[in-house]
């Protein structure tokens, strides 16, 4: 038996200004799942998780997730935009780890984290400590519960959001090159709370430019050129054998680690 | 030669007077600024509302407000509305109208500055954890904006306890009113400005240092 399709995207489009910068994306994310977006910069690869979690309004295509269209209902054939209370809920169910890291300034580690829980979940004050703190403590924090992002270094900061993002519990969790903001001694920090989050069975969509870790805990890895996924596959055969010529001169990039680059 | 004897034995005598009218002039600042701030941060969000009616009528408010004279606002308001019907506001409370009305046309171009300063990752980070939008707006856009304002905000407060001595103007008995008073009693002209002074540049001089706390305490941002 196989597990359920947890996310469906289908021909999904998007243009900024008469740009398409997505032109028709189809990939499927199936419960338990990690499966990762690689390709050169500008390829559409945060455009899409944005779209995903609707940080932006996809133009075309489907998005489903658990078989529900985000950001739109069918009415009769048309489109119908969601309201923002159904946005949000929507939302609610996806976790997102950006960038750079996006922690609420204002508020403690455990703040970041609870205020999620409090507002969105309607947990309790105390409820929303103890689940803060459990997951402070998975990703090694929990000394630092009480310190403001500012007081943390870049990778404390990203395990915060990572906390925050995943102590929700959503159905899904983003990362877009979570590591990319960091100096490169914390970078590995970052990876080993992502691997044992992906070992735990939680189902990921990620995009980064770490090909090894990348290669390692992917299922499925598809490589996006110019808003398309021109090669996909499990990890062993995109980043071993590539075919593709473009994949395996980006591939080559990353200093020849993949056994076929050609340069 | 000056000829001119002091005799602070006026002021001391007087000290209970002048105490009353420096407390009247401070919470009549502190209650402008509060209502202004209500007032501005409303007109900041319809400033930047998508209604453009709404956000040319603020701006029309704040920039007429900027260029009259606090003086006249009050003469407005005291005078000018008992001719036009109004009369249930006392001198009190008419003031603070004035004071009000003026401080929220600054606070407003202080909060729009401010809501427009807001990084967007924190919005982004806000909506991608499900909060709806006037949560958004309650628990973070707002808290990360009264921060990054707050110097302006206690600028406001000292400028605005410096402008109850307009009050003076229809007979609030706040410090300027007092001295004036003490002047005419007991012809000490001296004694009563100087201490009146003192009193304004002390008060303003605390108020700056707490403040200042205030705002290290508040300082978790960057
Ligand atoms: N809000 C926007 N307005 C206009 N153009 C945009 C916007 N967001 C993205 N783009 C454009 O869309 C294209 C894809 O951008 P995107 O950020 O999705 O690429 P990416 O694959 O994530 O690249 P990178 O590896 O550099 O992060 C780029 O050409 C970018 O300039
Ligand atoms: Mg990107």
């Amino acid at each position: 038996m196989t597990d359920p399709i947890l996310l469906q995207a289908r021909g999904v489009t998007k243009s900024f200004g008469g740009v398409n910068v997505l032109k028709g994306i189809d990939l499927d994310v199936l419960q338990g799942q990690v499966v990762s977006l690689i390709g050169a910069s500008g390829s559409g690869k945060t455009t899409f998780l944005r779209c995903v979690n609707l940080l932006e309004e996809h133009d075309g295509g489907e998005i489903l997730l658990d078989g529900e269209p985000i950001g739109y209902r069918d009415q009769g054939g048309r489109r119908v935009r969601l309201s923002e209370a159904r946005v949000s809920a929507q939302r609610a169910r996806i976790g997102m780890v950006f960038q750079q890291f996006n922690l609420f300034p204002h508020l403690t580690a455990s703040g970041n984290v609870t205020l999620g829980l409090t507002k969105v979940l309607g947990k309790s004050k105390a409820e929303a400590q103890e689940i803060a703190e459990h997951w402070l403590d998975r990703v090694g924090l929990s000394a630092h519960s009480a310190r403001h992002p500012y007081e943390l270094s870049g990778g404390q900061q990203q395990r915060v959001a990572i906390a925050r993002a995943v102590a929700m519990q959503p159905r899904l969790l983003l990362f877009d090159e979570v590591t990319s903001a960091l100096d490169p001694e914390l970078v590995a920090e970052v990876l080993t709370v992502m691997r044992s989050l992906a070992e735990s069975g939680m189902t990921m969509l990620l995009v980064s430019h770490e090909m090894l870790f990348v290669r390692e805990v992917s299922d499925h890895v598809l490589f996006l050129e110019q808003g398309r996924v021109a090669v996909e596959g499990p990890p062993s055969q995109v980043f071993d054998q590539p075919e593709n010529e473009r994949l395996r001169s980006f591939l080559g990039r990353f200093h020849g680690l993949f056994g076929a680059s050609s340069a | 030669m000056i000829d001119y004897h002091f005799d602070w034995t006026v002021i001391t005598r007087n000290a209970g007077f002048l105490a009353d009218a420096l407390l009247l002039g401070l919470g009549l600042a502190v209650a402008s600024l509060a209502i202004g701030c209500l007032i501005g941060l409303l007109a900041a969000y319809a400033r930047l509302s998508r209604w453009r009616l709404l956000s040319g009528a603020v701006w029309i408010y704040v920039e007429l407000i900027r260029c009259i004279p606090l003086l006249l606002l009050i003469f407005f308001l005291y005078f000018g509305l008992p001719e036009l019907g109004v009369r249930f506001l006392d001198k009190f409370e008419t003031f603070v109208a004035a004071l009000s009305i003026y401080a929220g046309a600054y606070m407003c171009e202080v909060f729009r500055a401010g809501l427009e300063s807001i990084p967007r990752q924190y919005v982004e980070a806000s909506k991608a954890i499900g909060l709806r939008p006037w949560q958004r707006q309650r628990y973070v856009v707002l808290p990360v904006m009264f921060r990054i304002t707050l110097p302006s905000i206690s600028n406001n407060l000292i400028s605005l306890f410096k402008d109850t001595s307009l009050a003076a103007a229809i007979a609030v008995p706040e410090l300027t009113f007092a001295a004036r008073q003490i002047n005419a009693n007991t012809f000490r002209v001296m004694e009563a400005w100087l201490t009146a002074s003192a009193l304004y540049l002390l008060t303003a001089y605390a108020i700056a240092i707490a403040l200042r706390q205030v705002e290290r305490r508040y300082a978790a941002i960057r």
